[in-house]
């Protein structure tokens, strides 16, 4: 009893990585219907940035956070207003094949620029310390803070996008860009503005990737996997639904590992398609499209 | 009084069937005087122009853009294995057995990653080909994780010496090819190809007309996934070969093909043969960088996407009105009744 419990617990808190990964998917998608392919890479590159980071500075990997969340907030202004702007409004396949390319040219250039061996950032003592809820039962305190971290994201994007002002124009861009324009919103840039905040929050979920596991440049195609079915089965358009959808996928997961440690990446998949055939609108739907 | 005709030759689509057939040709007689080298990068240029055809019958006609095809390619792959191994079928039967069991297994995954549209359909497709690999790499009797190779005495029973085993791979590989590229172009210029084009155009008016999106795109994606299950088949029977990462190698199954449709022009029967060009010439070009070759690559396929989404073909045939390979339906109009000739 104890033991499924904590499969479950575990699975949850891992839930809250993958609610991390999805967040800025589903952001980006719910402002301009762009779904970025490479968002995986984007995670891995900034999981790059932190290494650096840290190597140069000496500073811990989370407090990288400073100079991580800048540098992706920037790369993603730039990403968006210099690239993916030009790919709106012209049909699935430019920005779908666009965003593709980018994905591939990520792969190669960090495999050119950090070789394919593979790397792992160190939190010390943090990596290491749990929190004791029972007598055969305890959390790590890292999967906690990440579960905890996953849930302050999505309460912050929730009220960033309803109660303030930038959130009305993204709402509101998202909703009706021509309309919106006509009331003086600049679309690009807060198109821009958008993948920017997206590329922050993947910042948060990649140092938290690269304390938790180690990675390497060809990591990216399965963190967009995982996220995209986080949003597929919380249902598109709903950012709560996203945080759940992680955690199923999470539980799904350490359930299938706890069988066969070869069947944790097979049970998460099989759990989305079920969701897939039984509910293809997600458990939370919102959005229609 | 105005009146109409529909015709679909072009003066260059006569010149284009004698440079197909001069190209064959040229082709068929390799064997007798180049090397096994040569040989086997033909067969190469084959099999990728053949998935390439696949890929942009669904991506370029029907509006199903996919980055899971690898799955067929596995598939196809691994049915072969398992068939010649564990089936005693000769390889070269279980080629088009391969292709059967990949369109198979095509109907149920077109059920649920049906249910997803655009964007998501391709990374819903993505996870079904992941799903394929995790099953296969579990099965130890084709394998497991690590793979296999097909046993020798197989591999004889294809020809004896390994010139002749070389032929048959060549002269099956530009089979394959010639055959993917006269499938989409009589699918195209039969009446469902009308269908398809319509609704690519024009979802909604095509749905209002009488043309059922699900079917035509289920059969698309079924013979897509025939066509390239042979060709994984063939693929590995070349390779001799077999592992879970290798068959379902999202970077070389998919990625590569994307590119070259991307790079020769979507959505044109002349685009997948003009990137498979381009794509060898820029791998020959850039062998000795290594993974600057993806870079450049990918570069020059999202500037192809953004500046000139018709492709390098689609540039060049828009300039001088040039259409091997006619499937469009060219409608003319006359003030005083038709001309006494019109060249259809």
């Amino acid at each position: 009893m104890t033991a499924a419990l904590d499969t479950v617990l575990q699975g949850t808190l891992l839930g809250g990585l993958y609610a991390l990964f999805a967040a800025g998917l589903s952001l980006i998608f719910g402002i301009m219907r762009l779904v970025n392919i490479a968002h995986g890479d984007l995670i891995v590159l900034a999981a790059y940035v932190a290494l650096v980071a840290v190597q140069a500075s000496g500073i811990g990997p989370i407090e990288s956070l400073v100079i991580v969340v800048p540098v992706m907030f920037a790369v993603g202004y730039g990403l968006q207003r210099g690239l993916l702007n030009s790919t709106l409004d012209r049909g699935i396949l430019p920005p779908l094949l666009v965003t593709f390319g980018l994905s591939i040219i990520i792969q190669n250039a960090l495999l050119e620029g950090f070789s394919a061996d593979s790397r792992k950032l160190q939190a010390g003592a943090l990596e290491i310390a749990s929190l004791r809820l029972g007598p055969d039962l305890a959390v790590g305190w890292f999967p906690l803070l990440i579960f905890l971290t996953a849930v302050a994201v999505i309460a912050g994007l929730q009220v960033l996008l309803y109660r303030t002002r930038v959130g009305r124009a993204f709402r509101a861009v998202s909703d009706d860009p021509e309309a919106a324009r006509l009331y003086g919103v600049d679309n690009r840039h807060l198109f821009a503005l958008a993948m920017a905040l997206a590329l922050a929050v993947v910042s948060i979920a990649a140092v938290f990737l690269a304390v938790r596991t180690n990675f390497d440049p060809a990591v990216g195609p399965a963190r967009l996997l995982f996220a995209f079915e986080a949003v597929i089965i919380g249902g598109l358009g709903s950012l709560w639904g996203t945080l759940a959808g992680g955690v199923i996928l999470g539980v799904a997961q350490s359930v299938g590992a706890k069988i066969d440690p070869a069947w944790q990446l097979l049970a998460g998949h099989v759990a989305f398609l079920l969701v897939l055939v039984l509910r293809p609108r997600g458990l939370f739907p919102r959005a229609v499209d | 009084m105005t009146t109409h005709a529909v015709h679909r030759g072009t003066r260059t689509s006569r010149t284009g069937v004698l440079l197909a057939i001069a190209v064959i040709i040229g082709l068929l007689s390799v064997p007798f005087w180049a090397g096994r080298a040569d040989m086997r990068l033909i067969v190469e240029m084959a099999y990728f122009l053949a998935l390439a055809q696949m890929w942009n019958l669904m991506a370029g006609y029907a509006g199903l853009v996919s980055i899971g095809q690898q799955a067929y390619v596995g598939i196809g792959g691994y049915a072969l294995f398992a068939l010649a191994i564990h089936a005693d079928v000769p390889p070269l039967l279980a080629l088009p057995l391969a292709g059967l069991i990949a369109a198979l297994i095509a109907v149920p995954t077109a059920f649920v990653v049906f249910r997803l549209r655009g964007a998501y359909f391709a990374i819903g497709t993505w996870v079904a080909a992941e799903v394929f690999r995790l099953v296969l790499a579990q099965v130890t009797a084709l394998g497991g994780g690590t793979g296999q190779s097909l046993p020798a005495t197989i591999v004889r029973s294809i020809a004896d010496s390994v010139d002749g085993r070389d032929r048959l791979i060549y002269f099956t590989g530009i089979a394959l090819a010639v055959c993917a590229t006269a499938l989409v172009f009589l699918l195209l210029r039969s009446r469902h190809g009308l269908a398809l084009t319509a609704l690519r155009d024009a979802e909604g008016a095509a749905e209002s007309l009488g043309v059922d999106r699900f079917r035509t795109q289920l059969w698309v994606y079924i013979v897509a996934a025939l066509g390239t299950g042979m060709i994984g088949a063939l693929i590995f029977l070349q390779k001799l070969r077999i592992s879970p990462d290798a068959a379902f190698s999202v970077s070389d199954w998919t990625a590569n093909v994307i590119f070259i449709v991307v790079i020769g022009g979507i959505g044109r029967i002349e685009g997948p043969i003009v990137g498979t060009l381009v794509f060898f010439a820029l791998r020959a070009l850039l062998a000795d960088f290594g993974t600057w070759y993806m870079i450049v690559l990918g570069g020059v396929a999202v500037i192809v996407m953004l500046k000139a989404p018709q492709g390098l073909w689609g540039l060049v045939a828009d300039r001088f009105g040039l259409d091997f390979f006619p499937v469009r339906r060219l409608v003319r109009s006359w003030e005083r009744g038709p001309p006494a000739r019109n060249d259809a």
